[in-house]
């Protein structure tokens, strides 16, 4: 498949001058349940119940993993918060300052660990993937093993404009990623490494290249890729670096591939250095409406507005806040949603910073959106049976293999939000098939009452009939 | 409707379909400025009063339409529209029957399907086409290049070699006429030089792709070429065909209409073979003075089984 895409300004020089600073933990702190994997963590703790540094307050449940408090304290309450991803249940936590640790850090032995017992390590430690989707590592990982995956992706390529928090992790931690590297090869039985990086990265990709070698491991590399908007997302990467595709309904297992950030790696380092569960990220805090773009290191559950007071506060020119980047972030609103593991990047834009669209105008099937778009879709014919709601036709353009990335949007002539809609085609079309679903559920169920109704009746006339065989054959003086 | 910059993505390029006009319009000046070389200030009056018809429509049906008139106006493809029907009839045609193209074009091909990106057939040329079978003597009666064009008006270099070939003449004497030039029509291949540099414009500005152009132009090369080569006294050669005419016009200002077009990249190597092959057919057995009208507008027919059987391979859907 060709590398479809856009080559965009990365903004990403001015947060890059600084290294990574560490932003204190906060008074109060909001852990969603939701990370931004779109699955909600079971809490286990109470209001008013005491935690301590490393406590599990949620446990891991489908697309959700578990959830730590990095501080210790009080929960105050179990309540709906705004978060990144809408207003969302969440464990408030009053830091009471002391910090006091669940048990003293001690490095794991994961040579001596088998494959199995490390995922469970990681699985505890509530790992998941810190590139955005914040989907539990563990579960990756065992997928991967079951299927016999060879080849452990590394995605360092962080292609969307904006985020450089990859970038900084990867110059500042660099033999982390490595050591990460190490212990997910082990956990996933995969025979080799690539760490993917995108060549608009030259610092990050010569500590890695240092790192590699000082570990005298043959089995990591790194691989330059071009840099090419969206190529970090698994999909386009998958093919970008094994020439091989992610079947439409699979997982890149089934192509030998199981990808994980190269951010999540470093956080396996630190779970086998020092027995610690993943409780901060760095993310980027940038745009022209902070004082300092920098990147940093902050607690999860850290409001954003503590995030933007470390780095200097705001400028005055902050028209917008955005969690994630300018093409596929979610726009959030005050000062108060917390950090989460997905949360890759704060954008505080300016209106000269992300220009806006002008109004819509009709589709002229230019084809530019095909041009640029890397699942190999055309844009112009799925927005034609969007907006006359043909599931036919949507299935057969595609819609179900669109990433949501956002460049035909960035292209279009006639500044159609063509993501947009393919967005609610498919909500439509999830909500559509649900509701197919239970009206057949439904319908299954009628049919089985029916059923359970004339058996019933067949059952009381036989026993009717037996009785009365039974009566006339005890009394046959009765005829 | 527009969800606006509430969801994601919350930056664009800022390409916009005016802009996309406006280049056409940028890159149609070099066929403007060597017809005005070969014939004087009427191809400017023709293209003026095209505009100014084209406009005036527009504005109607958009009102007609309860649309919001200036929005729409001001995207500027009307104006295409016009200046390329008035680019590609006879100078000497008589203004009102332009304007009857241009009103035929915008009111019927354009909004009577809908407007901007509804209409199945390319707008300028079904004006053409209407005014080709309307008022056939003025449409295929060309000035001669340089002189006074009242008295000079004879048919096209395509039509006398067509005629000629009838007639059993010879290739040498029919090229030997007036109307024939170094390698295409006398005139004609000045413009056609002129519409090449424009389409090679719009290329560099990624305006258009080159799908459409190459395949239209390989259309009519190809067969030319193959045809001239067994029978050379009775085919024009490919470089003939190449400059004469609308080729290059053709290739890469009308074919090009993105609307009317296939729209995935292999839809559109075909669609535009076809045209170009077409143009071919009916240039060398038709009774046109050229075929490119037709040949598009026919294609245009073709475009929905066109877009068919061509959609793309999609990523992790093995093959189709």
């Amino acid at each position: 498949m060709k590398l479809r895409g856009l080559r965009l300004d990365s903004h990403t020089s001015r947060p890059l001058e600084r290294p990574i600073r560490v932003v204190p933990p906060p008074a109060t702190l909001v852990l969603a349940l939701d990370q931004g994997s779109g699955a909600d963590a079971l809490p286990m703790v109470r209001p008013g119940e005491a935690v301590r540094v490393g406590s599990a307050v949620a446990a891991a449940s489908g697309a959700a993993a578990a959830v730590h408090s990095p501080v210790s304290g009080i929960v105050r309450e179990i309540a709906a918060r705004p978060t990144s991803r809408g207003a969302s249940r969440c464990i408030v936590i009053d830091n009471d300052g002391r910090d006091d640790p669940m048990a003293t850090a001690a490095p794991i032995d994961w040579r001596a660990m088998d494959g199995s017992a490390l995922i469970e390590c990681i699985a505890a430690a509530g790992t998941a993937g810190l590139g955005g989707a914040a989907f539990p590592t563990a579960t990756k990982l065992a997928l991967a093993r079951a299927a016999g995956a060879e080849l452990l992706l590394l995605n360092g390529a962080e292609c969307e404009p904006w985020i450089c928090c990859d970038a900084a992790l990867m110059r500042e931690r660099a033999a982390d990623v490595v050591l990460g590297a190490q212990v997910m090869l082990a956990a996933a039985g995969a025979q080799r490494c690539v760490v993917a990086i995108e060549d608009d990265k030259p610092e990050a990709i010569a500590a890695v290249e240092a790192a590699v070698r000082a570990a005298t491991d043959a089995r990591i590399e790194v691989r330059v890729l071009p840099a090419l908007f969206p190529l970090g997302a698994e999909g386009p990467l998958v093919a970008a670096v094994t020439g091989r595709e992610v079947p439409h309904d699979g997982w890149p297992p089934q192509v030998g591939v199981v990808c994980q950030n190269v951010g999540t790696a470093a956080a396996v380092a630190r779970l086998v250095q020092d027995d610690r569960p993943v409780m901060s990220r760095v993310l980027t805090v940038t745009g022209s409406g902070v004082q300092q773009p920098a990147n940093v290191e902050a607690c999860i559950g850290t409001p954003v507005g503590q995030l933007v007071a470390a780095c200097g506060g705001y400028t005055g020119e902050c028209a917008r806040r955005i969690a994630g980047g300018s093409l596929t972030g979610r726009s959030i609103e005050g000062d108060d949603v917390p950090v989460t593991k997905g949360m890759n990047c704060v954008l505080l834009a300016s209106d000269a910073d992300l220009p806006s669209r002008g109004p819509a105008r009709p589709c002229i099937r230019c084809g530019d959106c095909a041009a640029v778009c890397p699942a190999g879709l055309l844009p112009q014919q799925l927005h034609v049976a969007a907006r006359s709601d043909d599931s036919a036709a949507l299935a057969r353009f595609g819609l179900s293999a669109c990433i949501e990335c956002g460049c035909c949007d960035y292209v279009c002539p006639s500044a159609i939000p063509l993501t947009a809609r393919f967005r609610a085609a498919r909500e439509r079309q999830h909500l559509a098939d649900l509701e197919r679903r239970r009206a057949i559920e439904a319908r299954a169920r009628y049919e089985r009452h029916q059923r359970r109704l004339a058996e019933q009746a067949e059952a009381e006339r036989q026993a009717f009939d037996t009785a009365r065989r039974r009566a006339r054959g005890a009394d046959p003086g009765d005829r | 409707m527009d969800p606006g910059p509430a969801q994601p993505p919350y930056v664009v390029a800022g390409f916009s379909v005016p802009r996309v006009m406006f280049q056409v319009l940028v890159a149609l000046v070099p066929v403007l400025a060597v017809q005005i070389h070969l014939f004087g200030m009427s191809p400017l009056l023709l293209v003026a009063v095209a505009a100014l018809v084209a406009v005036a429509c527009e504005a109607l049906a958009l009102h007609l339409r309860h649309r919001s008139v200036r929005p729409c106006l001001r995207d500027g493809s009307v104006l295409v529209t016009a200046a390329l029907l008035a680019l590609a009839v006879p100078p000497t045609l008589p203004l009102w029957q332009l304007a009857l193209g241009v009103a035929v074009a915008v009111l019927l091909a354009k909004h009577a399907y809908g407007g901007l990106g509804q209409n199945p057939f390319n707008p300028a040329m079904v004006g053409y086409a209407v005014l080709l079978v309307s008022f056939p003597l003025e449409m295929t009666r060309w000035p001669a290049p340089g002189g006074d064009w009242d008295a000079m008006t004879g048919a096209t270099a395509l039509d006398t070699l067509r005629n000629g070939l009838r007639q059993s003449y010879t290739m040498q004497e029919i090229q030997a006429g007036p109307a024939f030039g170094h390698v295409g029509a006398m005139g004609g291949e000045w413009i056609n030089l002129a519409a090449l540099v424009g389409g090679v414009y719009l290329l560099a500005r990624r305006i258009v792709r080159w799908h459409i152009p190459v395949a239209m132009l390989a259309g009519i090369a190809v067969p030319a070429a193959l045809f001239h080569m067994f029978d050379p006294g009775a085919h024009a050669s490919a470089s003939f065909h190449l400059a004469a005419g609308a080729t290059m016009l053709g290739a890469f200002f009308i074919a090009t209409d993105p609307v009317s077009a296939a729209t995935s990249d292999r839809g559109r190597l075909v669609y535009g073979a076809g045209i170009g092959l077409l143009t071919w057919i009916i240039r060398t057995w038709g009774g046109f003075p050229d075929g490119v009208a037709f040949a598009v507008l026919i294609m245009n027919l073709a475009v929905p089984l066109i877009d068919r059987y061509t959609v793309p391979r999609i990523y992790g859907h093995a093959g189709q």
